[in-house]
């Protein structure tokens, strides 16, 4: 199982702007000054040394994550912007003349969750199926409403490809090409679920958008059964905790530390932080990842494992 | 984890002793809030023999800050050992309770 980060950016698009580039530049050349660096080889090395804030960005894309499962049919979660590029992306490889068929399961009908679906290329191509699973009953309806005018001159019915929603149940279990798949409610504004993936020994869950509120964190939290000993946790982690239980409270997101407590007491191997609050930039995120490695190491229990912790970024792939 | 209190003038200090987690938080938590209930009360944490605060330790925090706050309370922490400086600083929770670094700044500031 191959985990790909499309969109990792939490409420909305956050591209860099030309002045956050030229800080960039303007660092990497200042750290190369001394440093011996004549080849295009010698160059990539030094690059490899810069943090990852200088050398790379987070991105700006919503949320999309692809599961690459090995079979025959492509599975995404949620239809942020980053799906624009793995639509192009598949075309890109394929062409238009290889027709595919993507499951795609939705955490909820949130926008940034939905917008990029008007621009996901297969979706305008005959042939192509698009199965949209999700506990939402009113997922045709967000899609054909974003889709419709005035806000998009290319109605929803009018697209090319064969669209179906399929409405799950939380709390089962379902097959779905050779994914075993079982989703949870979260607290979110209007709802939202979560989804845990299995399949050849190897379990993903991806659970964004989701508000943890306990009175006390223990075995009896539900999520903590959900998330047990997933080898890949994807977690809304767009807060600090004091603003998750202050001024932002009830908004529907949880923390970088309360994913780490969560994912130690469920026995989880890696940690992804997700949905990117849009106002940290590159080097924040930086920081925060150095945080919450840190936290990991404070709060791990005797004995326990180490919790691998990752940030999430436009492009990242994670083999299980 | 234990906590003991003493006054200093107007001012309760509480002493918690040990690591506030999921299991001492349970304690950590009603004895704040009884402290911070009297209207205008002014509330001092000493952290000086806390090891470790974990979220929940921190989320009864929040609870008693903000029910001083409605109050007209004055709620603060001083003292914290390197370990919990940098939890609070993970946790950006020196942003939303007032911390000295000494008791003794504390207390000359709630006096």
């Amino acid at each position: 199982m191959l985990i790909r980060f499309w969109g990792s950016r939490g409420s909305l698009p956050s591209p860099l702007n030309y002045r956050a580039v030229r800080a960039k530049i303007l660092e990497a050349i200042l750290a190369s000054r001394g440093q011996s660096i004549e080849s295009a080889e010698a160059v990539e090395k030094f690059i490899d040394t810069l943090p990852f804030a200088v050398r790379g960005t987070y991105g700006g894309n919503t949320s999309c994550t692809e599961i690459v499962t090995g079979g025959d049919e492509y599975v995404l979660c949620d239809m942020g912007t980053g799906s624009r590029e793995f639509g192009n992306s598949v075309l890109a490889k394929f062409g238009p003349a290889k027709k595919n068929r993507f499951n795609i399961f939705m955490s909820h009908l949130h926008w940034d969750h939905v917008m990029g679906f008007p621009f996901f290329t297969p979706s305008y191509i005959p042939g192509n199926v698009i199965r949209i699973h999700g506990c939402h009953k009113a997922m045709r309806e967000t899609f054909a409403r974003q889709q419709s005018n005035p806000s998009f001159p290319v109605d929803f019915k009018t697209l090319g490809a064969t669209i179906e929603f399929v409405e799950l149940e939380p709390g089962r279990i379902y097959e779905i090409d050779g994914l075993s798949v079982q989703t949870i409610a979260q607290r979110h504004g209007g709802d939202s679920y979560g989804y845990r993936f299995s399949k050849d020994g190897k379990t993903m869950v991806y659970s964004t958008d989701s508000e943890h509120k306990f009175e006390t964190l223990d075995e009896n939290y539900p999520f903590v059964e959900f998330f047990r000993n997933a080898d890949l946790l994807v977690f809304d982690a767009q807060y600090s905790l004091a603003d998750q239980i202050s001024v932002k409270e009830d908004w529907g997101h949880s923390s970088n530390m309360i994913g780490v407590e969560l994912a130690q007491l469920a026995g989880v191997k890696q940690l992804v932080m997700y949905h990117h609050e849009p106002v940290n930039d590159d080097r924040m995120l930086d920081k925060i990842l150095a945080e919450t490695r840190r936290y990991e190491e404070i709060s791990r229990p005797e004995q326990a494992r180490k919790l691998i912790v990752t940030s999430a970024y436009d492009g990242l792939e994670i083999t299980l | 984890m234990e906590i003991s209190e003493q006054r200093q003038g107007d001012i309760l200090v509480l002493i918690p002793v040990g690591r506030i987690n999921n299991d001492t938080s349970t304690l950590f938590q009603p004895k704040l809030l009884e402290s911070v209930g009297p209207a205008g009360s002014k509330v001092l944490i000493d952290f000086t023999s806390v090891e470790y605060i974990s979220s929940a330790g921190l989320r009864a925090l929040m609870m008693a800050a903000k029910q001083s706050k409605a109050n007209n309370g004055r709620l603060a922490v001083a003292g914290l050992t390197p370990m919990v400086k940098e939890i609070f600083a993970i946790s950006r929770f020196s942003m939303v309770v007032q911390v000295f670094e000494t008791m003794a700044e504390a207390i000359k500031a709630l006096s």
